[in-house]
């Protein structure tokens, strides 16, 4: 179904143009200029994509960026799993995020694990007015009697909070002092703050710094470490992600003293600073706690892509180079081992999807990321873009596109049906929203954000079902039988 | 009956608004007007004259105690006073916490919803200091007051909150109705008081409707926590604020879309008058120590 007609770069170069300039045509001056900025192709051999990005969003436009209290809660704290994390506000926005995204944890939910329950103040009129910093307060007290397992709490600021001005910090203090010394964060991170969820992750990350690591100053938590301590960065574990990435650095050598934040528990928080090396997976949400780890404790880090055999070798690599021959041949070692298991998962789908476009839109780190393990399959990614990318995130996109590919920031509804009509990709991958849409259209569709509730993707394992499911989406015989009834068949 | 008249007080924090608004209100009920007052400053003491009590139940701290706005009934915080006049506060947090505009808002919809209007003739809303906020705006917004009492004197620091009611009154007054009735000059014995506050009357488009001059008698009365109509019904001050109500009795619908003057026209009409001396501009910004030096070179 793809125009593969299209014969080389610079013809698609123009056609990506042609199809910018319809799709802005479409808007008012004012917006179409600003809208301009974020749509582009990309030139092979400049030092980012070409578009503006971490810019506020239209109104109207259903954009698929969330807030600030998303970041923090649903993507930072949210599957620290033995912390509790109060929703502070009115019902809603814990409810619409109670379960978390996914992120697997073992525990048992309800007595040392909590990631999938709901915890709200669940404000009402007479809090807005009278302040909601007793209730808080009472919330904490009750959290401590009906789950004493809990490992600490969190609170995640809701938009009134930042209005009404309530004083989050000193219940917290006040609380943290009572309990003798439990770690209780709070976290400002009031939905009208920022412009997406990355402000969010920043604002979380400073409040690990802040509530977790700098308590330990000065403190010997009896933490015993080994030359190959590292701590796994910006896995949520959606699906398992995280569990199938950690078996192959233990598998070549390393001792994972920390997973943050999926699956993850404070104590292992605390642990990280005696890692002798961070693995950041999730540049965007995680690189702000990253840098602080590599100033004051000069741990360095190093970003991994565990998507698709061709990204883990060159990572297992990358990481091994910041430890000795030991784990250098572990890590030759791991890629020997998994050498078949891929070969197999190679011989029997990359026939199937060899030569398949693939169009994606999510967050995070997968508009670059999974591009290599479409690849191995012998699949093309024609466009790409950032629900919430910053330009760095658009500058290491660069090693991993084609030239001439279509990028769009935070893209609009409107455009993205429009580029996909057009472009008539074989495969489209981003949420929920979109889903439908374009299944309507007849088009073959993978959620990227929860792995279409399939999962892990991550690591050699998470390859295997990576194929599978992209396998089951565009070659499902269910698109041979949607017909148009009012056309005649050919 | 006549249909529902609903005003408002506005002005500067400590200018006498609840004293005034209290005393012409009770003054509007001996000319025979059924009067609900409605109270909208946290402190909740804008019918302790009215009720002769420090403070009454309010709609809020009820509420609170209750559980929700919802559960509470209208008999609960509507307390009856002098010469039959309905008393209720909208109340508030302490200073410091919460959010008092809501508590407005919140406030003006439980009497709205539970029929507080119903049978009387003139609601009056008191509020506090500045419109600070959309909340305290809400009595001003559409199909609440429709005229506005901005209480002044001639300080300088109420005429300039003066002007920026009317700018707050300018905004609503072009999406709903509402309208600057008037100011009303509580005296401080400043100079050249009355012709001040006509003279920015008239820059605002409206008049001086009262001159309320002042007079211990005030004192007395409130110290007994009662009106002077009360306390004294036969007193020359008592007359005064029977002038006002009267005044205002008569204004309906006369008032106007204020037109706000900018902070330097305020500042020229303060220096016509000799209340503020000219800024020299060449000294703006200059520590002693630099006049000094300035002075010598």
């Amino acid at each position: 179904m793809s125009l593969n007609t299209v014969a080389d770069e610079t013809d698609i170069k123009a056609r990506n143009q042609q199809i910018i300039t319809d799709v802005l045509q479409a808007y008012p001056e004012k917006f179409g200029k600003r809208r301009e900025k974020h749509l582009g192709t990309f030139e092979e051999g400049k030092p980012d994509c070409g578009v503006k990005s971490n810019i506020k969003s239209i109104p109207g436009v259903m954009t698929i960026r969330g807030c600030a209290y998303a970041g923090s809660k649903g993507v930072v704290w949210g599957p620290i799993k033995d912390m509790i994390h109060i929703s502070h506000g009115p019902v809603g926005c814990g409810q619409y995020s109670w379960a978390a995204r996914r992120n697997y944890y073992i525990g048992t939910t309800g007595v040392d694990s909590f990631v999938t329950m709901q915890f709200t103040s669940d404000f009402q009129e007479k809090d807005i007015v009278f302040g909601g910093d007793k209730k808080l307060a009472k919330i904490m007290d009750e959290i401590q009697e009906l789950f004493p397992l809990n490992k600490g709490i969190t609170v995640q600021s809701e938009c009134p909070i930042g209005l009404i001005g309530d004083d989050i910090e000193a219940v917290s203090k006040a609380k943290s002092k009572e309990y003798g010394g439990k770690t209780i964060v709070p976290v400002r991170c009031e939905g009208f703050r920022g412009v997406s969820q990355s402000l969010g992750h920043h604002l979380a990350n400073d409040t690990i710094r802040d509530f977790v690591f700098n308590k330990l100053d000065g403190k010997d938590n009896g933490f015993v470490g080994t030359p190959y301590d590292v701590a796994i960065i910006g896995d949520y574990n959606i699906g398992g992600d995280a569990w199938s990435s950690r078996i192959l650095l233990e598998e070549m050598g390393l001792r994972v003293i920390s997973q943050w934040s999926g699956d993850g528990t404070i104590a292992e928080l605390e642990a990280t600073p005696k890692a002798k090396l961070n693995v950041l997976h999730c540049y965007r949400s995680m690189n702000y706690i990253s840098r602080h780890m590599e100033e004051k404790y000069g741990i360095p880090w190093v970003e991994y892509n565990f998507f698709g055999p061709s990204k883990i070798e060159e990572s297992l690599r990358a990481i091994a180079g910041h430890f000795d021959d030991k784990i250098k041949e572990g890590a030759e070692r791991v890629i020997a081992k998994y050498k078949a298991l891929t070969q197999a998962v190679i011989d029997k789908y990359k026939p199937r999807l060899a030569g398949k476009k693939v169009m994606l839109f999510v967050g995070g780190l997968r508009p670059r990321h999974v591009i290599g393990a479409y690849e191995d399959l012998g699949m093309e990614v024609v466009g790409t873009g950032y629900e919430f990318g910053h330009n760095d995130d658009y500058q290491r996109t660069t090693h991993y596109i084609k030239d001439g590919t279509l990028i769009y920031d935070d893209v609009t509804g409107f455009e993205f049906e429009k580029f996909v009509e057009k472009v008539q990709p074989d495969l489209v991958g981003s949420g929920i929203k979109e889903k439908y849409v374009f299944q309507k259209m007849g088009v073959p569709f993978r959620q990227m954000h929860s792995w279409d509730y399939s999962g892990p993707y991550h690591g050699y394992d998470g390859f295997a079902i990576f194929a599978r499911d992209m396998d089951m989406a565009i070659n499902s015989p269910v698109w041979a039988l949607t017909k148009t009834p009012w056309k005649k068949a050919k | 009956m006549a249909a529902l008249r609903q005003i408002a007080f506005y002005g500067k924090g400590g200018i006498g608004k609840s004293t005034t608004s209290q005393n012409t209100l009770a003054a509007l009920a001996d000319l025979g007007q059924k009067i609900l007052i409605v109270g909208c400053d946290p402190k909740a003491d804008s019918t302790r004259l009215i009720l002769h009590a420090k403070a009454q139940d309010s709609i809020l701290s009820l509420a609170a105690s209750m559980g929700s706005v919802e559960d509470l009934e209208l008999e609960q915080v509507m307390k009856v006073g002098y010469k039959n006049i309905r008393c209720v506060e909208s109340g508030g947090p302490e200073p410091g916490v919460g959010c008092a505009g809501r508590g407005v808002i919140t406030s003006i919809n439980f009497l709205e919803e539970n029929g507080a209007y119903e049978g009387v003739d003139y609601v009056s809303y008191d509020v506090l200091g500045d419109v600070v906020c959309g909340g305290f705006a809400m009595p001003i917004r559409e199909n609440k007051a429709q005229e506005i009492y901005i209480v002044m004197s001639g300080e300088m620091m109420a005429m300039y909150a003066a002007n920026n009611i009317a700018k707050g009154i300018l905004k609503y007054a072009n999406s709903g109705g509402v309208r600057l009735g008037g100011l009303i000059c509580n005296e401080r014995q400043t100079d050249k008081e009355l012709e001040l506050s006509d003279a920015l009357a008239k820059r605002l488009g409206t008049t001086l409707i009262h001159f309320v001059p002042r007079d211990n008698i005030v004192q007395h009365a409130e110290l007994r926590r009662m009106t002077v109509l009360e306390y004294a019904p036969n007193s020359k001050q008592a007359e005064e604020y029977r002038t006002l109500a009267t005044k205002i009795h008569n204004n309906i619908g006369k008032g106007i879309i204020p037109t706000p003057i900018t902070m330097d026209e305020l500042e020229e009409l303060l220096m016509e008058f000799g209340v503020m001396n000219a800024v020299d501009e060449s000294q703006v910004g200059l520590t002693a120590a630099e006049l000094a030096a300035k002075a010598a070179a």
